[in-house]
């Protein structure tokens, strides 16, 4: 009796695993059209974080939708950067993939040691410096909306004190809050920020501490450099002010969300497709903002904020697509009070990539 | 420092806090019955999106709960069918649950991901929670069926020959513990940070079963235990918003410190801690041996 049954089950077993080969299998066909290119992703977090990846994701779809059957798109998420990182971007390009977004800073160099091994494959690697032959960089001048949101904190706070939760210490968070606060010193000259670093990109439940923290200690809007839309919340809840990250998070918090600085890839992953379809790609450094619509402010909480400070964070909109506003015009002096940029000039794109150092009056240190 | 900012300090410790507790508190009682279950990380995050998912479809706070509860229930079911029927290995069970875990609750959550929903206030999970650690404290030294799960626990042999069901106890013990996971993921999702989003609960769950070893089995020093990890995370924090000058990478430690020290100051004894771990701990259990 015994023995029938394991027989039994290890036919359901054969059965059921041929009928998933079928299956994929079946998929892979449908899928392999000869002159279609694959187009790969590696994500950091999930799609659905309503934030950095799925702004990613939003890209990748309209992408896809844009360029129809020429190509087919696979994601990886969840892909840690570490050397795990590694074995998914392998997997991608292994796998017949003709172009490969890596959309994380610490993909950097685990991005380069694949691209080295498939010099056929082509890599994008998103807020990234080092560039290879078959590597791109591109980014966005997020730093652009955090002068606009900068600017509307300076006015709207009454406790002078703005709480900056933030993940990891690399040029594109410090600019960030280096823009941020010039733009709030310039409109306020008593503000202060506080700043915690959570040493993470996605933790719902270790944002939502840094930003009870952060209320806690007099801080009356919450500024987020990290992933999920709990900060957000946690103002919500405690009924201060903030600011949405990556994506409009309006929805998650209607009394609390300001704006937020929107990422819009879609229109770059099509040009870069459409690229390698064509057979024109070449590897470049790309680093759009305002003007070429890669960087958008969600629209403005009218709730909240009076339509005279939407028009102003409007004109700086305009300014900056116009190039009469900059977001880093001197005098800029370091913490040290040292002039970093002079009067009359701007900080080069040299500078703000590698930037490592707060600008004078924000209390603290980078972290090393 | 005034005194609302330390009240306001003490609040977000208890609201950082108690998903380590009940997750805590949970293994504790599985662990003292000989079974050790690696899936706690699992067992939350399905408690999360089960409760969060009935939620948005129902609106009912209670539905969300029994469901989260019930979710519990059937995944440390399975588990317990695997390791004390089949005499699975615990440890490799436990982390194919976390595996799995971990993807089911992706999966279902998906569609789900993103929904604005009203949160549940955490202060009665708070309360709850330390009733919760009286209530096993109690039961694990004070009450028969207690001490008959201790046995269990330290030697399943000699409480088969006394008549004991152990492998029933350990059903109990082990559908306790993902209940109690359920229960930890359940307020993440619900009122600690009122959200669904995949691997939300970012790891408290290895944290908890780390607890339950740091309090030698003993649920009093595990509220202890939590509220040291919880208090030094929030207090790093605040130091770093006051602006205390600091290097990051001290800030990153300063859990870790603290857990080092207290290890080393609980193993610094050995016969406690010899006494207090179950014997039978992560040993299979034949019934006809």
């Amino acid at each position: 009796m015994k023995k029938q049954s394991l027989v039994l089950v290890v036919i359901a077993a054969i059965v059921v695993i041929a009928g998933i080969f079928f299956i994929t299998n079946q998929n892979i066909q449908k899928d392999v059209s000869d002159d279609q290119k694959k187009i790969g992703f590696i994500y950091i977090g999930p799609p659905g974080d309503h934030g950095w990846t799925y702004m990613h994701d939003v890209g990748r779809q309209y992408l896809e939708k844009e360029l129809g059957d020429s190509v087919s798109t696979t994601y990886i998420e969840n892909v840690p950067e570490n050397a795990d990182a590694v074995r998914s971007i392998r997997k991608l390009a292994e796998s017949g993939h003709d172009l490969i977004f890596t959309t994380s800073f610490n993909y950097m160099d685990q991005t380069l040691e694949v691209a080295s091994e498939f010099p056929d494959v082509k890599f994008e690697h998103a807020t990234g410096f080092k560039r290879a032959d078959n590597v791109s960089t591109y980014s966005a001048r997020f730093y652009e909306g955090r002068t606009v949101i900068g600017h509307i904190a300076g006015k709207m706070t009454k406790t002078n004190t703005i709480g900056y939760i933030v993940s990891f210490p690399i040029p594109e968070v410090i600019r960030g809050i280096n823009a941020f606060y010039l733009a709030a010193s310039k409109v306020n000259p008593d503000v202060k920020i506080k700043i915690i670093w959570v040493y993470s990109w996605y933790d719902p439940g270790k944002e939502a501490d840094a930003a009870n923290t952060l209320i806690n200690q007099g801080a009356d809007i919450i500024v987020q450099h990290t992933d999920s839309y709990a900060p957000c919340q946690a103002a919500e809840k405690a009924g201060v002010l903030a600011f949405g990250q990556a994506s409009n998070q309006e929805a998650f918090c209607p009394n609390a969300h300001m704006t937020a600085i929107e990422d819009i890839w879609g229109p770059y992953y099509a040009a870069k497709a459409q690229a390698v379809v064509d057979g024109t790609w070449s590897s470049e450094d790309t680093w759009q903002g305002f003007k070429d619509g890669m960087v958008e402010m969600s629209p403005y909480n009218e709730k909240l904020l009076s339509s005279d400070l939407i028009a102003e964070a409007k004109a700086i909109e305009e300014g900056i697509e116009n190039g009469t506003i900059h977001s880093f015009e001197g005098p800029i002096y370091n913490q040290a009070g040292e002039l970093v940029v002079k009067e009359g000039e701007v900080a080069d794109d040299g500078m703000l990539a590698s930037m490592m150092f707060y600008v004078q009056g924000i209390d603290g240190e980078v972290p090393q | 420092m005034s005194i609302e900012l330390i009240i306001g300090i003490l609040n977000i410790v208890l609201i950082s806090t108690t998903p380590l507790v009940f997750a805590g508190i949970g293994e504790l009682v599985t662990e003292k019955s000989g079974v050790l279950n690696l899936g706690l990380e699992g067992l939350m995050l399905v408690g999360a999106v089960t409760g969060f998912i009935t939620l948005v479809l129902t609106g009912n706070y209670f539905y969300s709960l029994f469901l989260s509860i019930i979710s519990g229930v059937i995944l440390s079911g399975i588990f317990a069918f695997l390791v004390l029927n089949l005499m699975t290995n615990q440890i490799a069970t436990g982390l194919a649950l976390t595996i799995f875990g971990i993807g089911l609750s992706a999966m279902l959550g998906k569609k789900f991901a993103g929904t604005p929903i009203d949160g549940l206030n955490p202060y009665y999970f708070i309360v709850i929670s330390f009733l919760l650690v009286f209530l096993v404290g109690y039961f694990l030294s004070k009450t028969k069926s207690g001490l008959i799960v201790r046995a269990v626990g330290e030697n399943h042999n000699s409480a088969y020959a006394l008549g004991y069901n152990v492998i029933k106890t350990r059903y109990l013990t082990i559908i306790f513990g993902g209940v109690m996971s359920s229960l930890a993921g359940y307020y993440i999702s619900i009122c600690y940070a009122p959200m669904w989003q995949e691997g939300m609960t970012a790891g408290r769950g290895w944290i908890a079963l780390a607890l339950v070893v740091f309090a030698t089995w003993k649920p009093w020093r595990l509220l202890v235990g939590a509220y040291i990890f919880g208090g030094v995370a929030i207090m790093q924090m605040n130091l770093q918003a006051i602006g205390v000058k600091l290097p990051g990478q001290f800030f990153n430690m300063m859990p870790y410190i603290a857990t080092l020290i207290v290890l080393v100051f609980i193993s610094s004894n050995k016969v406690r801690l010899k006494l207090s771990a179950p014997s039978c701990l992560n040993i299979p259990y034949e019934k006809n041996s």
